[in-house]
């Protein structure tokens, strides 16, 4: 009962989001209409497809008969209708046939594997190779020029290829944990195939079936072109274009209507196939959204202009000496106007040489804020209000040509991913020495010379810069990275979770290098992290967020021996490292709220023990405090207090 | 209860993957065991054939050496039927939240469907099935009408919480956790580690908690068993693993892991420097 309460509602996700698309709604309607009109030919249509009237013979289109008259005076509307059936059953009889081989032998071939994923693909190689033409028409002669079976035989022979698209679709399924879950709970194979891989592969399917029915109308037609299938009189829609061929010299209308239904069911199969294939795309990018709470999503405008609003002199202020000051920074995703805020009134500075953590979980804008400094919000994403300056210099607003030159050159970043960034068909010298042409204009021994510079910076060896990326380890390529960072000499290094995806022994050295190369350079760094003993290694300042908002700045040392923000103290305390081993770690309770979801106080009150109405009713203005530090809470004292 | 018959015994557990020249051991002699009850920390980088180890023991990779012991019971030699009702006592939670629950079921059917295969004798009826998802829900801190929505409207500590839900659907004895606070955030995976010690105390379960990260190890299992390369480096109890390690692969693991408390970290990092001296100097 559940299981078709699930893929009913899966399809109906599908159906809606292709009815969502226009091109979708339109392509349906008139497939609808075509395929409807034609089955109910027979009590719509105005006039009996083999009446001839040889008085009216090759008229134009006319009230009494809408689409004219053939050459021997019958309703061309009439024919369509009635030879509608034919061509489009035959379409029907070639596409089950063809998902009949295909589905069953796709999946198996995916999902079980080995020998006999084999065998199928030996058995495909050997229907690609048929030629279907030549066997068709053997088929028609051999079977009294039978299209059921002509049809069939097209079904069969083009299983081939739908067989190893099938496939490929099982085998990315193959990899989900979810099925691994099944194994273990001792499903069988058929059952897992059934339940979970089937309605995985549902979109591509769709998509298959429109292009293959689109291409089969057209082998129908063309054989009915041919004069196979039922004889004269009776209406086939190939044989009334070969008609209206015949006498085109003639009466060229008569190939606009029996051609025109051709083509326009073609068309429309084709659309279909865009607009499900579209919806198919839709449907796993956006829960692949859905999934990460840190990428903003796109819904109700709620965009907070309090803050900016009360925006006073001194809080803009720039501070003397800063490399960079960000002042009230807010970000907004979603079409402009209705923007989703994903950080709000975010300030803080960076002074040159300095390594400051921005540290937060998922859904506390720390990623959002870097992109913001770089520009790459991407085209869904842009800065709502504040400042971004540079050494005095406002980046909030500049031109991108000019924003490309501060990338790189003054700014370089280095992502959780090394790979990533890293083109898989080149060699690692020669993107390393792509990156510094493109900050220098030196010749190419020069560029090769900063290159192996470059490399011994990171303590690579130089042979490494003739290897590929596939041949070196993720350590090896975070230092490739951070070498290709290195070319502009930057002033400020942005890294985004630069260890997240190493192992410890390794994400020790590389924490161990940024530490050299940013006293070798003395560039300042911003780490984007999660992980709090990767700041307490590397950072001397860290700026805490939540939900949007920066809650807590302070130095390092003073961050974990005494918090100043009610989040920054709990989310310390849910660290296993210093918990008694076998007694429950302290927890916040509830969850990061959405950005649809940010209250108008402060956005950690709901989870707060020390919250009161007072941090409800109106934003809280970050306090500063003695040295450095700044919170954003109003019963700090009382913090300290609980504390002590 | 060392008395007892550990509710798992490994013994010079070998597995192979590929074939022909390029067959290469992942897994290479590792011998353990788990008293039932206990929790049982794996720890080790990637490749050293901890989560390997992890499927080999739930019968998801076939084994080429050694003996496992489920229970007293040799499960490398039991015929496939009988190794398929095991599939109710042993169980599995997944690292990824976000692919371990199908997106197109109900988390209803996906807590069901464990049950819908177990054998006649034992088949749950559908109102008992819904009865148990329901009270499993509310074990786990979620709404019992969680099962009528789908995992999308789901953030990933409460996927793993229904990933959870689902490993207990059937009474399992002993429940292979791989890595499964790792894709978590810091104050999730707080509550999903004090959820498995809760369910553990109250269930009796065994666990086999796989993980790269030592402290969360150190935080939940009794013993803790240390892999490279497929071997076993070290194995003790949590506190002397984690304290005092013997051996240096696992002083060096322990010195490598970053730890939320600068002085302490200053300090991890200079033995660490100390160490990569002598041994250039060696």
């Amino acid at each position: 009962m559940n299981r078709s309460n699930g893929s009913r509602a899966m399809s109906a996700g599908l159906v809606r989001r292709v009815l969502r698309k226009p091109l979708g709604v339109v392509s349906g309607v008139v497939l609808i209409l075509i395929v409807g009109a034609s089955f109910a030919g027979q009590w719509i249509a105005p006039h009996d497809p083999l009446a001839q009237n040889l008085r009216i013979v090759r008229q134009g289109p006319s009230v009494a008969h809408l689409l004219g008259t053939d050459s021997l005076g019958r309703d061309v509307l009439s024919r369509l209708l009635f030879g509608g059936q034919e061509s489009l059953s035959g379409v029907v009889v070639a596409v089950v046939a063809m998902l009949i081989i295909a589905i069953p032998l796709g999946i198996l071939a995916g999902y079980v594997g080995g020998l006999l994923d084999r065998v199928i693909l030996r058995v495909v190689d050997v229907l690609l190779s048929i030629p279907g033409t030549i066997i068709t028409l053997a088929v028609l002669a051999i079977f009294n020029n039978n299209m059921f079976v002509a049809m069939v035989s097209v079904g069969v022979l083009a299983s081939g290829a739908f067989i190893r698209v099938f496939r490929s679709a099982a085998l990315s399924v193959r990899q989900e944990l979810y099925i691994g879950a099944a194994r273990v709970s001792g499903l069988s194979r058929v059952r897992i195939m059934a339940n979970h891989v089937l309605p995985q592969i549902r979109g591509v399917l769709l998509v298959q079936v429109t292009l293959f029915s689109a291409a089969t109308l057209g082998i129908q037609t063309g054989l009915a072109f041919l004069a196979f299938g039922p004889p004269p009189p009776s209406p086939t829609w190939g044989g009334m274009v070969a008609e209206a061929a015949t006498i085109i010299q003639i009466d060229p209308w008569l190939l606009v209507p029996t051609g025109g239904v051709i083509a326009l069911t073609t068309l429309a199969l084709c659309l279909l196939g865009d607009a499900v294939r579209d919806a198919n795309q839709e449907r796993f990018t956006l829960a692949g959204l859905e999934g990460k709470p840190s990428a903003p999503q796109a819904g109700k405008s709620q965009v907070h202009t309090t803050g900016a609003d009360r925006d006073d002199e001194a809080r803009m202020a720039v501070t003397p000496g800063a490399l960079l000051s960000v002042r009230g920074l807010t970000v907004g995703f979603g079409a402009e106007g209705r923007e989703t805020t994903a950080i709000q009134r975010v300030d803080f500075d960076i002074h040159p040489g300095e390594v400051v953590g921005l540290v937060g979980e998922s859904g506390s804008g720390k990623t959002v804020t870097a992109l913001a400094l770089l520009g790459l919000l991407g085209a869904n994403g842009r800065v709502t209000g504040g400042s971004i300056r540079l050494s005095g210099e406002e980046l909030v607003g500049m031109p991108h040509a000019r924003l490309r030159e501060v990338r790189g050159a003054r700014i370089a970043m280095i992502s959780q991913e090394p790979m990533v960034a890293l083109d898989p068909s080149f060699r690692v010298g020669s993107q390393i020495a792509e990156a510094v042409r493109a900050h220098d204009r030196v010749s190419r021994a020069d560029a090769r010379a900063r290159c192996e510079e470059l490399l011994a910076a990171v303590r690579l060896d130089p042979a490494i810069a003739r290897r590929y990326p596939h041949e070196i380890s993720g350590g090896m390529a975070q230092r490739v990275a951070i070498a290709m960072a290195l070319a502009g000499r930057p002033e400020l290094l942005i890294a985004d979770e630069p260890t997240t995806a190493l192992d410890v022994t390794v994400q020790a050295d590389i924490l161990d290098l940024l530490r050299t190369v940013q006293e070798e350079t003395q560039m300042a760094v911003i780490l984007v992290s999660h992980d709090w003993g990767v700041v307490a290694d590397l950072c001397s300042r860290a700026i805490v967020m939540y939900a949007g908002e920066v809650v807590e700045r302070a130095r390092v040392a003073d961050v974990f021996a005494a918090p100043r923000h009610p989040y920054t103290t709990a989310l310390l305390r849910s660290n296993p490292h210093g918990a008694e081993p076998g007694k429950p770690l302290p927890t916040i309770g509830g969850s990061v709220p959405a950005p649809q979801e940010w209250p108008v106080g402060c956005h950690f009150a709901a989870r707060c023990p020390l919250a009161t109405e007072a941090c409800r009713v109106a934003p809280i203005d970050i306090v500063h405090l003695e040295g450095d530090r700044a919170s954003r809470c109003i019963h700090i004292d009382e913090l300290a207090e609980v504390r002590a | 209860m060392s008395a007892e018959q550990p509710i798992l015994e490994v013994t010079d557990l070998v597995v192979e993957h590929g074939t022909g020249r390029r067959r290469k051991r992942a897994v290479d002699g590792v011998s353990f065991e788990i008293p039932t009850g206990t929790t049982l920390g794996l720890v080790g980088e990637s490749g050293s054939g901890k989560t390997t180890t992890g499927m080999a023991i739930l019968g998801m990779l076939p084994m080429s050496g050694g003996r496992v012991l489920f229970e007293g019971r040799d499960i490398t030699r039991m015929p496939r039927r009988e190794r398929c009702a095991l599939g109710s006592q042993r169980q599995v939670i997944f690292q990824d939240p976000y692919s371990s629950l199908d997106p197109s079921k109900t988390i209803g059917y996906t807590l069901a469907e464990p049950c819908r295969v177990a054998p006649r004798e034992h088949r749950m009826t559908t109102a008992a099935i819904a009865d148990r998802s329901a009270m499993l829900l509310q074990r786990v801190g979620l709404s019992p009408d969680a099962a009528r929505r789908y995992p999308a409207q789901f953030s990933g500590g409460q996927r793993q919480r229904i990933a959870i839900a689902r490993s207990l659907m059937l009474s399992p004895r002993l429940i292979v956790c791989d890595e499964p606070v790792s894709a978590l955030d810091l104050s999730v995976q707080a509550e999903v580690l004090n959820l498995l010690s809760e369910l553990q105390q109250d269930l009796g379960l065994s666990l086999l908690f796989i993980s790269h990260d030592l402290s969360v190890v150190r935080h939940i299992s009794h013993a803790i068993v240390v892999l490279q390369g497929g071997r076993i480096v070290e194995k003790g109890s949590a506190d002397q693993v984690y304290e005092r390690p013997r051996e240096r692969y696992t002083q060096t693991l322990l010195a490598a892991a970053p730890v939320p408390d600068p002085a302490e970290q200053r300090a991890r990092r200079e033995e660490r420097q100390r160490r990569r001296i002598e041994e250039r100097q060696q």
